[in-house]
């Protein structure tokens, strides 16, 4: 509603991204005092954080820092594991996502998300999978008012040209990194404003890994980019910013140029020289 | 003394293990005897006639069986029209929906359901149905198989659901997809191979039984009347000339064993070998 | 909310955030599923209810009585059940007698000896057996397994055993030791498998150290992987028992149906589930008709009683692997 407001506000119709998202000096999410549980364990710890729009956003550490259960906070996809709990606020537009009257379905719209493998629904085709965000939120849609966005989102995807010829082939005959790469393009086809990214690349060959970045680069542009990944150079490449945790802790956020050159932090800095476990 | 005893395990060994051997041997050897007998007295009667013409008394040459498959097809379909809906939404209940405790004592009851004796749901609804309409009826013995096929149809779709990966279940969520239309859109896709089994073995059980039709099907001799009539079945007529004393009907019984074995371990090769190649 | 129809994507992306009709939707779906669900339960309390109803001229006139009395007698409406209950517990135990060696060797063939390329095939095999119709397994029991029972199996027994009571009076070639038969052949398939799976679940590294021992193959298997997965296998022999006990059709085929106590294995005899198949359809009168209800109402007694047993030992079996992993 919200939104609605500055939507009318603005006077700009829906079809056009709102002004304020193209705002880099904008904080798109803000992380406050964030902690999560699977089960009794708890993952995350108190941590806080604010996320700048249209602008990647790395969080390393080692495995079971945390790292992964602070992203999956971020769209509410945590709740959904077993025993997953949280506390805490995650802000976006200054609305808390975990507010009482705030559906995580309706969240899971406005922040997207991908996983570290590649999850194509096998039962679909490649055009199926792209519209399937679409078709399956709504009752009933026409295929002809699909094909253009389809396109459009297998293009940002950079997908598009290897499949054009074959959008009726199953998803899952696609290579591990053309998979990936339709994943996001299924994320981007909602229109999310926010692109959550969870170890991407982990399943991938380094080709395929590096057009997933340069195809990172490129989606900043128009989205708000949130990269999980345990390859800290993959962090240095691409990010603007970089979190790093440990034992479910912040322990330094910071333009990445910064945190990877001049680490504040003495176990930052054992991190990212490689003296750490 | 340990040379014998060596000797000994070794010998007992090999003995026991050849044992172990012809034991499944024997099985199958059985397996083959069943099929054999079925397949060598029933196809000596198996014609078009036999399926095309109906029944005759005792002493007339040319009865056929055209009623009872029919009947036996309303039946099958009548029981999958009420089960169906039924199991494939439990299903869905206990696979996606279902807390824990409440799924578990539904799982457990289905299951105790699926081990109720065919003979006893029969008895069941001659009680329910049977009994109150005064009349014995294709809809009671339908409704008794589908007693018999509801627990079957839900627990293997239930299985089936389960074996979708989790990742695709939140690659759903994520999209902001609801959960009902993640289920219909995204599992039930993904599940259908084991649903379809589960549902062609369930109805390939009950194409065959037999018990829970005597009392409420019980047979006819006019064809098929309606749902409110008694209507014949293939089991049902095979048990019925099978304890005839008249060879001409115990021919018509193995004939008849002989379409119902082919149906039913049709069904259950064609399904079960698809379902295997594409589990591989 | 806007809604356009060109094809736009941002008109696409749903902005209510309270997502109030896909909550409705995801809330409908799971009332519906569940009232589904109820239904299982409901049937089965229907079935113990609707049974105790028309049971119940019988149980008010017979008491307890209808459990030890041998009558059976539709004229002077005198009906007892210890016949049916004693016919359905001999031949259910003679069926595992005879099917417990065959299932547990062919399941430890199955799953510790044979050699991949048959393993499948054989285990597809008896699956097969298991999904015959029971009317047809009955049939092949009066026309093949009667005839060879009456002459060489009963004849032999007679004269060299007959000296025993379970091996004495005339062959009919009918009765317990057919009814037994036919009986081991429907649950060698269940017993296999269940034993085969359960077996398959035991650690390889409990076989290696039996082998690293100087074990035979044979030792392995007695001494590790038997013990191993008793009650597994405890619980599938169970499994097994309460099939045989509620096995209708085969069984009424050629059992004989005679309402009497013996001790042959060779005099034709009854179960429950055989009465039940072979007198309801023309009985008559509250009294009679309640009978044979209480009868399968004493039949789904023990086979509860049975599968809850055989379900609990295999759940076991199973909790006891995943904490041991």
């Amino acid at each position: 509603m919200l939104y609605e407001m500055t939507n009318n506000i603005t006077g700009r119709s829906t079809t056009e991204k709102p002004l304020y998202a193209r705002d880099k000096s904008r904080y798109m999410l803000e992380v406050v005092r964030l902690s999560a549980w699977y089960g009794k364990m708890k993952a995350v710890n108190e941590i806080s954080m604010k996320i700048k729009a249209q602008a990647i956003t790395a969080l390393i550490g080692p495995s079971g820092c945390g790292k992964s259960t602070l992203i999956r906070c971020m769209n509410r996809m945590h709740e959904v594991s077993d025993g997953g709990k949280v506390s805490g606020q995650v802000l976006l537009d200054g609305r808390d996502i975990y507010g009482k009257d705030v559906d995580a379905v309706s969240v899971r719209r406005r922040i997207g998300m991908v996983f570290q493998k590649p999850t194509a629904f096998p039962t679909m085709s490649i055009f199926d999978n792209v519209a399937s965000g679409i078709n399956l939120t709504r009752l009933w849609s026409r295929k002809g008012e699909l094909q253009e966005l389809v396109e459009h989102s297998l293009k940002k995807a950079a997908l598009w040209e290897e499949v054009k010829d074959k959008l009726n082939r199953s998803g899952v005959s696609l290579s591990g990194g053309q998979q990936q790469r339709l994943c996001i393009a299924r994320a981007i086809a909602i229109e999310p404003e926010i692109l959550l990214l969870d170890e991407p690349c982990s399943a991938l060959d380094p080709i395929s890994t590096l057009k997933i970045e340069e195809l990172m680069l490129e989606i900043k542009k128009d989205y708000t980019v949130v990269i999980v990944t345990h390859n800290m150079q993959q962090a240095a490449r691409v990010s603007d910013f970089t979190g790093f945790l440990l034992l479910g802790e912040l322990i330094e956020f910071a333009p990445t140029k910064e945190l990877f050159s001049i680490p504040h932090d003495k176990r930052t800095e054992d991190y990212i020289t490689g003296r750490f476990g | 003394m340990s040379e014998s005893g060596s000797l000994r395990r070794k010998w007992t060994n090999r003995i026991m293990l050849i044992l172990c051997g012809c034991a499944a041997g024997l099985c199958i050897l059985i397996l083959a005897l069943i099929v054999g007998y079925t397949i060598a007295n029933g196809i000596s009667y198996f014609n078009i006639d036999f399926l095309t013409n109906v029944s005759k008394p005792v002493g007339e040459v040319g009865g056929g069986m055209r009623d009872e498959i029919y009947g036996t097809f309303i039946l099958v379909g009548l029981a999958s029209l009420i089960a169906l809906p039924v199991g494939l939404m439990a299903g869905i209940y206990l696979a996606e929906f279902g807390s824990p405790a409440v799924a578990s004592v539904v799982r457990f009851i289905a299951d105790i359901l699926a081990g109720v004796p065919s003979i006893v749901v029969g008895v069941f609804a001659y009680a329910l149905l049977v009994r109150p309409m005064h009349s014995y009826s294709a809809l009671s013995a339908g409704v008794a198989l589908a007693i018999i096929m509801i627990p079957v149809v839900a627990r293997t779709a239930e299985e089936a659901m389960r074996l979708v990966p989790n990742s695709m279940r939140e690659a759903a969520l994520a999209l902001g997809i609801n959960r009902w239309r993640a289920v219909l859109g995204v599992i039930m896709p993904g599940a259908l191979t084991g649903i379809i089994t589960g549902i062609m073995l369930a109805v390939a059980r009950i194409a065959g039984e037999t018990a829970p039709l005597i009392f409420t099907a019980l047979g006819s001799a006019f064809g098929v009347q309606g749902l409110n009539q008694p209507i014949g079945a293939l089991p049902l007529q095979i048990y019925r000339y099978a304890l005839s004393p008249y060879p001409d009907w115990q021919q018509q019984a193995w004939a008849a064993a002989f379409l119902l074995m082919i149906l039913v371990l049709g069904i259950n090769i064609v399904v079960r070998t698809v379902s295997r190649r594409k589990s591989m | 909310m806007k809604c356009s129809d060109s094809a736009t994507t941002s008109s696409i992306a749903v902005k209510d955030w309270s997502g109030r009709r896909g909550r409705l939707g995801d809330k409908i779906f799971l009332y519906l599923t569940f009232i589904f669900a109820l239904i299982i339960v409901v049937i089965l309390v229907a079935l113990l209810i609707v049974l105790n109803v028309d049971a119940m001229p019988a149980i008010q006139k017979f008491g307890t009585s209808f459990l030890t009395s041998m009558d059976w007698d539709p004229v002077q409406e005198l009906f007892g059940a210890l016949p049916a209950i004693y016919g359905t517990l001999l031949s259910s135990i003679i069926a595992l007698i005879i099917a417990v060696p065959i299932s547990i060797g062919s399941a430890v063939f199955l799953s510790e000896l044979a050699p991949a390329w048959i393993r499948e095939p054989a285990s597809f095999l008896i699956e097969m057996l298991a999904a015959i119709p029971s009317v047809i397994i009955g049939l092949w029991g009066i026309f093949v397994l009667v005839p060879f029972i009456r002459s060489p199996i009963e004849g032999w027994l007679g004269s060299h055993l007959g000296f025993l009571p379970l091996f004495q009076g005339p062959p009919f070639g009918l009765g317990f030791l057919a009814a037994g038969i036919i009986l081991a052949i429907m649950v060698i398939p269940i017993i296999t498998a269940v034993s085969r799976d359960v077996m398959r679940a035991v650690p390889i590294t409990q076989r290696e150290a039996m082998y690293a021992l100087g074990a035979t193959r044979w030792e392995t298997i007695y001494r590790t992987v038997l013990p191993y997965c008793r009650s597994g296998l405890v619980g599938a022999i169970i499994l097994g028992l309460g099939r045989a006990l509620g096995e209708t059709m085969a069984v009424t085929m050629v059992i004989g149906n005679s309402y009497a106590l013996t001790s042959s294995l060779f005099s034709p005899g009854v179960t429950i589930a055989s009465k039940i198949a072979s007198e309801f359809s023309e009985a008559s009168g509250d009294l009679y008709i309640g009978s044979l209800v209480e009868l399968a109402l004493v039949l789904f007694g023990i086979t509860l009683l049975v599968n809850i047993i055989a379900r609990l030992m295999v759940w076991r079996m199973v909790s006891v692997r995943n904490t041991g992993e």
